[in-house]
């Protein structure tokens, strides 16, 4: 290298910017060699550095800043990294070879970097500097956008592109009313034709976000706050948060000013190499062959590229751009883009429509050669065809089956799916966000990453925008051989089994397993009778798929199930009398208080889902208190079993002004379709009688919220540890019909999800169109509702009848000698 | 209360609790003393044990929990202990134990040796 510096001294590396381009530069080269140079890194923000793309997630509450740094400042420290976090650089003189900092601070190098990114464009319209006005591009912004959702409200995002779309996302999610608007008629447009442009603005409806399109903005109005968004067609919408996502611009000073050729970003050569031979830039603020780009993957290429020629490493590395592909980072909308899809001459296109369930894929080919893709609502080929259009080979062979994805045309192309992934060379580009290569993942899965979790633990591959999953595994396949095969499932069940919760389901069923010990034989499970996380969740898959033939085995029961009343923890027991849709009457009321004083009881109190709860009941007289109950016309609440719990109901138009529907008796008629059904685990239904949603039927398991032309279904809410509010599922016009979307979705629920997993992970999970394409095929619905009738035909029993005092069963409530010296005799 | 119920001096006196079949399979009954509840188990096996009803880590019920093998899962937080030992075992293993109580089986009656 050609650096003129003092003999020991090593050369002086300084980096402008931290960013994801600055602190991948850093890495790239110290993992080469980390004593060849003194490095220093100055960067504008005053944290380190972060992965940028995680601002979305992070915005949305789906993920923590902590979450997201990637290279922190103790990594730079551990380094040796002089590192200037919270500093501007203000000028560059290039013949004393030093920048000038904002403070006046001055940093001599040898080589400089350049890695200042971009800055968001802010559109020059009247009120634009309101405050309340954002752009969304770093951790400041998300910051300003969180603090404003606090306070609820409706959210104006102007710019309908991948990032403007994350912003009302993450808005949405937390709680405001989010619009975009967008100056074309396809949302995405760079990236998506029309019909996926469509599916899109269904899916982000569902998700709480509108769009309105073929819209130019005028004035942002408001007197010192934003107030609300002027559109030329003289419509305002009203917006307590606006946030410009328009596009971006490579930030170009202080390159500029230091007289370095720059046109819309900084020049660079194939070795990132600037008009001055000593300054070099990567990242978002090049210009290389006339593109800037936009996205992470080809800030990877270029930091590998310039740390090669920096470090000697290979003195001849060259940067050649990069092909792109997009993912949308919205949870549930599995969007993938990738090369041309616009086609034009001499492109044809392959089209794959799906409507019921929600998928349409299209390809474009060219000359043979795959050129470009577009895949929504099941992306996770996105990798595969992505691959295709880098490698540009004929694809003349595969063309039928190419739409079917992957599985399908290797498997009837006949070749191992995997033989591809093993081919590759070891420095091959697995995880665009992450730079991760083939090499470095199977490194860590031969160093004991046997996990897809483990792998993205220590590589970070998949970690981010996950459209490399399938890629990993199939690695872990190849790397692992048999060993990854007989991990069947994401995660087993628990210790005694190597398989998931999926495949013993499903085993359960195709080789009609009836009892527990018969799983444990046909699946080889590795302890004698389980242990107490899987032999529960048999019981439960086995009763479900099983009603009436299975046995159920209160052994295989946590105690509250066994014993029908909750364990509290001084080892007494509370119990929950259902009240039919949380209406009570003297009678009952008069039983409760009865036996209050009878049992002498120390507490009685209102649950949350509007029903009471009667503490500290003995072991030994829970028979007698579920008679005593049962007398009065009481029945078990089920409030300690994993089923349905509560439906919990408001006046509507029986009583309040607002009212527009029955909503108390729907929410009796709904607990009386379903109380009694066993579930993977509790479930609570509200019904609210108008909107305002005083039963709050927008964080439970199914809510229905009554209006004037019918009666709204929500699905997947939970009020828990992770608030999750509900997705709207669909309106419906009659009770009859919400009843049998009702029974429908649990029935779904029971059947599919895992044990122990509440409806909103498993919506996460298995997403809302999977639901959705259910439940809207009639047929389908009707055979759900049927198969959950058949089961309910069995279920729908009531606990404590069964186990009144006089039953056999009620033996064991009692203790089975008694010794202690006041009572001498056996009690049997 | 832990050493009392120990094989030590005065000798044990066996006491005749109920019939093995009275206790369910993968399942326990509890047995009332002066000393606190003991928990009489019956596993997968057909083997029984006996330890004192009281877990080390809160105090929960063990006659309530899960049997597996020849363990048993508390009710409260879960944690596993040998029946033949009395001790966590897993994940746990190490941070409590259960006192064990003699039991034997004659004539399908349950024997427990106490003092
Ligand atoms: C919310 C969001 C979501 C995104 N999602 C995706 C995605 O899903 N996929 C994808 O591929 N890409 C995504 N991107 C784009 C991606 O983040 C960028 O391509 C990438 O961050 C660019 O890296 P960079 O280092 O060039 O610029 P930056 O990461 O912006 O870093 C530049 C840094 O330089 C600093 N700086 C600038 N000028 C100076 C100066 N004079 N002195 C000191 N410091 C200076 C800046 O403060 C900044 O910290 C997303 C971007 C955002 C904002
Ligand atoms: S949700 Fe509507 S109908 Fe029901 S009580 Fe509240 S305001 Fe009245
Ligand atoms: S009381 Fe037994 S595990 Fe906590």
């Amino acid at each position: 290298m050609a650096f003129h510096s003092e003999p020991v001294a090593k050369p002086r590396i300084v980096v402008i910017g931290a960013g994801m381009a600055g602190g991948r530069i850093v890495e790239e080269i110290l993992k080469r060699d980390d004593r060849m140079f003194d490095i220093s890194i100055i960067g504008a923000e005053s944290c380190a550095t972060y992965d940028r793309i995680q601002l979305s997630p992070v915005l949305a509450g789906e993920k923590t800043f902590e979450q997201i740094v990637t290279h922190s400042q103790d990594w730079y420290d551990l380094n040796g990294v002089k590192t200037h976090f919270g500093c501007w650089v203000q000028g560059i003189d290039r013949d004393a070879r030093r920048v000038v900092l904002h403070d006046g601070q001055t940093i001599a190098y040898d080589c400089l970097i350049l890695a200042t990114g971009s800055d968001p464009i802010r559109l020059p319209l009247p009120g634009a500097d309101l405050s309340g006005v954002v752009a969304f591009r770093d951790l400041h912004d998300v910051d300003l956008m969180q603090k404003a959702a606090e306070a609820g409200g409706e959210a104006v995002v102007i710019g309908g592109g991948l990032l403007g779309l994350e912003a009302a996302y993450g808005l949405a999610k937390r709680g405001m009313k989010a619009t975009v608007i967008h100056l074309v008629d396809v949302l995405m447009e760079r990236q998506l034709d029309e019909a996926a442009g469509r599916l899109l603005e269904k899916a982000l409806a569902e998700r709480g976000v509108s769009a309105v399109l073929n819209a130019q903005s005028e004035a942002i109005l408001g007197e010192t706050h934003v107030e609300g968004l002027k559109l030329k067609d003289g419509r305002v919408i009203p917006a307590s948060l606006l946030v410009m996502a328009v596009g971006i611009r490579p930030h170009v000073e202080p390159a500029k000013s230091a007289g370095l050729t720059v046109e819309r970003g900084i020049v660079v050569d194939d070795q990132m190499r600037t008009s001055d031979p000593f300054i070099f830039a990567v990242g978002e603020c090049v210009q290389h062959r006339g593109q800037c780009y936009g996205l992470v993957a080809p800030i990877w290429d270029m930091c590998r590229t310039l740390a090669d020629v920096l470090t000697g490493k290979n003195p001849q590395a060259a940067y050649l751009g990069s092909e792109l592909a997009t993912r949308l980072k919205v949870s549930g909308v599995d969007l993938y883009s990738a090369g041309q899809f616009n086609g034009g001459d001499g492109c044809e296109d392959i089209v794959f429509r799906d409507p019921a369930r929600g998928v349409y894929k299209r390809i474009v080919i060219k000359n043979d050669q795959l050129v470009g893709a577009v895949l929504f609502g099941e992306a996770a080929d996105g990798g595969w065809y992505f691959d295709l259009i880098k490698k540009g080979e004929s694809i003349g062979e595969i063309r039928d089956t190419l739409i079917f994805g992957q599985a399908v045309t290797e498997a009837l192309a006949g070749v191992d799916p995997n033989a591809a992934v093993a081919a590759w060379p070891d420095d091959t580009e697995v995880c665009g966000c992450n730079g991760v290569s083939k090499g470095a993942v199977v490194a860590a899965i031969s160093g004991g990453a046997d996990t897809l979790d483990k792998v993205r633990g220590c590589t970070k591959a998949s970690a981010s925008c996950g459209s490399c999953t399938g890629i990993v595994e199939q690695l872990l396949k190849v790397t692992l051989g048999d060993a990854f095969k007989a991990q069947t499932g994401p995660k087993p069940m628990c210790k005694c089994t190597h398989h998931g919760h999926a495949v013993v389901r499903q085993a359960i069923v195709e080789q009609g397993l009836k009892t527990i010990p018969d799983v444990m034989q046909a699946l080889k499970w590795e302890t004698p009778d389980g242990c107490s996380s899987c032999r529960p969740a048999l019981n439960y898959y086995l009763l479900c798929a099983w009603p009436r033939e299975y046995q159920d085995d209160p052994r295989s029961r946590f105690v509250n199930e066994r014993n029908h009343a909750n364990i509290q923890k001084d080892g007494t027991y509370s119990v929950v009398p259902r009240m039919w849709g949380g209406v009570t009457s003297a009678r009952e009321l008069r039983a409760i208080a009865d036996v209050v004083d009878k049992f002498n009881l120390p507490m009685v109190k209102v649950t949350g889902g509007q029903r009471l709860d009667i503490f500290g009941v003995k072991k030994e007289d829970l028979p007698a208190v579920w008679a005593d109950l049962n007398a009065a016309g009481m029945v078990s609440g089920h409030a300690y079993a994993k089923a349905l719990r509560t439906v919990k109901t408001c006046v509507g138009s029986e009583w309040c002004r607002f009212g527009t529907q029955d909503s108390t008796g729907l929410g009796i008629r709904l607990e009386q379709d379903t109380w009694g059904s066993w579930m993977p685990h509790k479930f609570k239904m509200a019904v609210s009688g108008c909107p305002r949603n005083c039963a709050e039927a927008t964080i439970k398991d199914f809510g229905v919220i009554c209006v004037d032309s019918g009666y709204e279904l929500h699905v997947g809410g939970n009020g828990g540890i992770h608030l999750r509010g509900t997705d709207l599922l669909c309106k419906v016009a009659t009770e009859a019909e919400a009843r049998e979307y009702s029974m429908a979705f649990v029935q779904f629920y029971r059947e599919d999800a895992w044990y122990l997993e509440r409806t909103a992970p498993w919506i996460e999970r298995v997403g809302l169109e999977a639901i959705k394409a259910k439940l809207f095929d009639e047929e389908t619905r009707k055979a759900l509702m049927a198969r959950f009738l058949e089961s309910q035909a069995v279920f729908q029993v009531d606990p404590w009848a069964e186990h009144a005092p006089q039953s056999e069963p009620a033996k064991v409530f009692s203790p089975l000698a008694d010794l202690r010296s006041e009572k001498k005799e056996m009690a049997r | 209360m832990s050493g009392d119920l120990a094989l030590q001096t005065p000798p044990l006196t066996w006491l005749d609790v109920g019939a093995a079949a009275d206790v369910p399979y993968q399942g326990a009954r509890r047995v009332e003393t002066d000393k606190g509840a003991i928990a009489v188990f019956r596993t997968v096996d057909n083997d029984y044990y006996a330890v004192m009803d009281k877990c080390p880590h809160k105090g929960g019920p063990l006659s309530e929990g899960i049997v597996h093998g020849r363990h048993i899962a508390c009710p409260l937080h879960n944690w596993s202990f040998s029946l033949e030992t009395g001790e966590a075992v897993g994940v746990d293993a190490g941070k409590g134990c259960t006192p064990t109580v003699p039991l034997k089986i004659e004539n399908a009656r349950i024997f427990l040796g106490l003092r």
